[in-house]
């Protein structure tokens, strides 16, 4: 039901995520973030099961943190990942396993930027894009058309635009809004939200 | 009455000493001698060998080297049966740390989660401390090439050069002296270590047999381990010996000079 996208270009990457909660048929509210700080340059993307997805964020979230506090540096992004994953893996296999998605963006100031699609069955992977629900159908294709790794900050934000706009036309669930955020040497900074609102005025100019 | 307070590792004695510890201590001081220096280009561990038979199985090239993952290398000194448990434990540790976060434990980490366990056999009862110093040698991303010393209390702590076991002292003391700081290649250090080595191992002559040497050196963002063989040790002793002879013949010509 949800969505997540994210794009990672050679020097920063971008992740937007959907800001609808939804219980059974009825929308409860359309300015959820589902974009948690982990660290510094770290940002990790959550849909799923709407208590687990707090739950699980907020749990990788302090376990990072302390990680920081007890050793004097920060875990890299792909440390994290790995951590993340392998918490996400142990849940599954014990009676209380969490049903998340999860999108990780980060940059490490030596490997540069990074992006992991990680699912509920703890299954990962470092992709250049990636999406998470049905929005994904939509927008992976047209990713796959216009992706360069060489794109610039602005391009990427446009090609996340394009992607919402097809979610809005072609799938049947209603996610106005999508909260971007993008992750680069300097740390993590917010996009401005793309929403219907915002796509519809644009479209009148 | 004098045994009162020694004979359980959990009771201060009236002075405040913890006399169980320190007799561990002092069991290593008769331990073969291990040194480690740090250089700009890699860093090395070198090792006594004291069981040298010729009727003694080959199972183990090194005695005292051992291997603890892909970017740590560690040389102990102390009880051998001891030492078994504890580097079982390192790569354990190291393991578990590889299996959480996908990548291979930070120098530090390792050596201070070492410690801990060590520390806890000198605060709980029943049991006695280990009766071994470890010298650790590794490269980890957030500080380089590193090298730690641990000894049975659970005090760690970090050097450019040092020595323990047998005559460390005075090891560590030459080795103060010989030490350029921040100039030292991986082969001025295997020099230094063979001249340190034969100081104070007392020995009219050293052998290949009688020492063991390891190196760790990071080649295209891969940690490479080596321990050194007979024939490499061999060449080092041989080298060593050329320039002393060399030091000692200038002397000579000095002398007749004045």
């Amino acid at each position: 039901m949800e969505c997540l996208i994210g794009i990672k270009c050679n020097d920063f990457v971008m992740v937007a995520a959907d800001m609808t909660n939804a219980h059974s048929i009825m929308v409860m509210k359309t300015d959820e973030n589902k974009l948690h700080k982990l660290s510094n340059k770290l940002v990790m993307a959550v849909c799923g099961e709407s208590g687990d997805t707090t739950q699980f964020a907020e749990y990788i979230a302090k376990n990072i943190q302390l990680y920081k506090m007890r050793n004097g540096y920060e875990l890299g992004p792909k440390a994290a990942a790995a951590f993340t994953r392998r918490n996400l893996a142990d849940a599954l296999r014990s009676r209380n396993a969490y049903h998340v998605n999860l999108l990780l963006a980060g940059y490490d100031n030596q490997e540069g930027p990074q992006l992991f699609f990680v699912d509920y069955l703890a299954s990962m992977a470092s992709v250049n894009y990636s999406a998470h629900g049905y929005g994904g159908f939509f927008s992976t294709s047209i990713m796959d058309r216009y992706y360069k790794s060489t794109l610039t900050p602005e391009q990427a934000y446009d090609l996340l635009k394009k992607c919402v706009k097809e979610v809005h036309r072609r799938l049947i669930i209603n996610l106005p809004n999508f909260k971007v955020q993008i992750i680069n040497k300097d740390g993590i900074k917010d996009m401005p939200p793309i929403t219907a609102k915002g796509l519809a005025t644009e479209l009148l100019d | 009455m004098a045994r009162r307070y020694d004979t359980r590792t959990t009771i201060f004695s009236p002075e405040g000493r913890l006399y169980q510890v320190e007799y561990a201590m002092e069991a290593i001081s008769h331990a073969g001698t291990c040194l480690g220096i740090l250089a700009n280009d890699g860093i090395l561990l070198a090792a006594e060998r004291r069981n040298t038979n010729k009727l003694l199985d080959e199972v183990f090239s090194s005695e005292k080297i051992y291997k603890l993952n892909d970017d740590m290398v560690c040389s102990v000194a102390g009880i051998t049966s001891d030492a078994n448990v504890l580097t079982n434990e390192l790569r354990l540790i190291g393991q578990r740390y590889l299996i959480q976060y996908g990548e291979s434990m930070p120098c530090e980490q390792l050596v201070s989660w070492l410690c801990d366990v060590k520390q806890a056999y000198t605060q709980y009862g029943g049991k006695r401390p280990f009766g071994v110093s470890i010298l650790y040698m590794g490269w980890d991303k957030h500080y380089g090439y590193q090298l730690y010393q641990s000894d049975p209390s659970g005090n760690y702590s970090g050097w450019k050069a040092t020595c323990i076991g047998n005559n460390s002292a005075a090891a560590v003391s030459s080795l103060k002296q010989e030490y350029k700081e921040g100039e030292m290649t991986l082969k001025d250090a295997k020099c230094l270590a063979i001249k340190v080595l034969s100081k104070t191992l007392d020995m009219t002559k050293l052998t290949s047999e009688k020492v063991e040497m390891a190196i760790l050196t990071r080649n295209n963002n891969i940690t490479d381990t080596h321990i050194l063989t007979s024939v490499e040790v061999e060449e080092l002793i041989k080298e060593f010996e050329k320039n002393e002879a060399a030091a000692e013949a200038a002397k000579k010509e000095q002398k007749q000079k004045s």
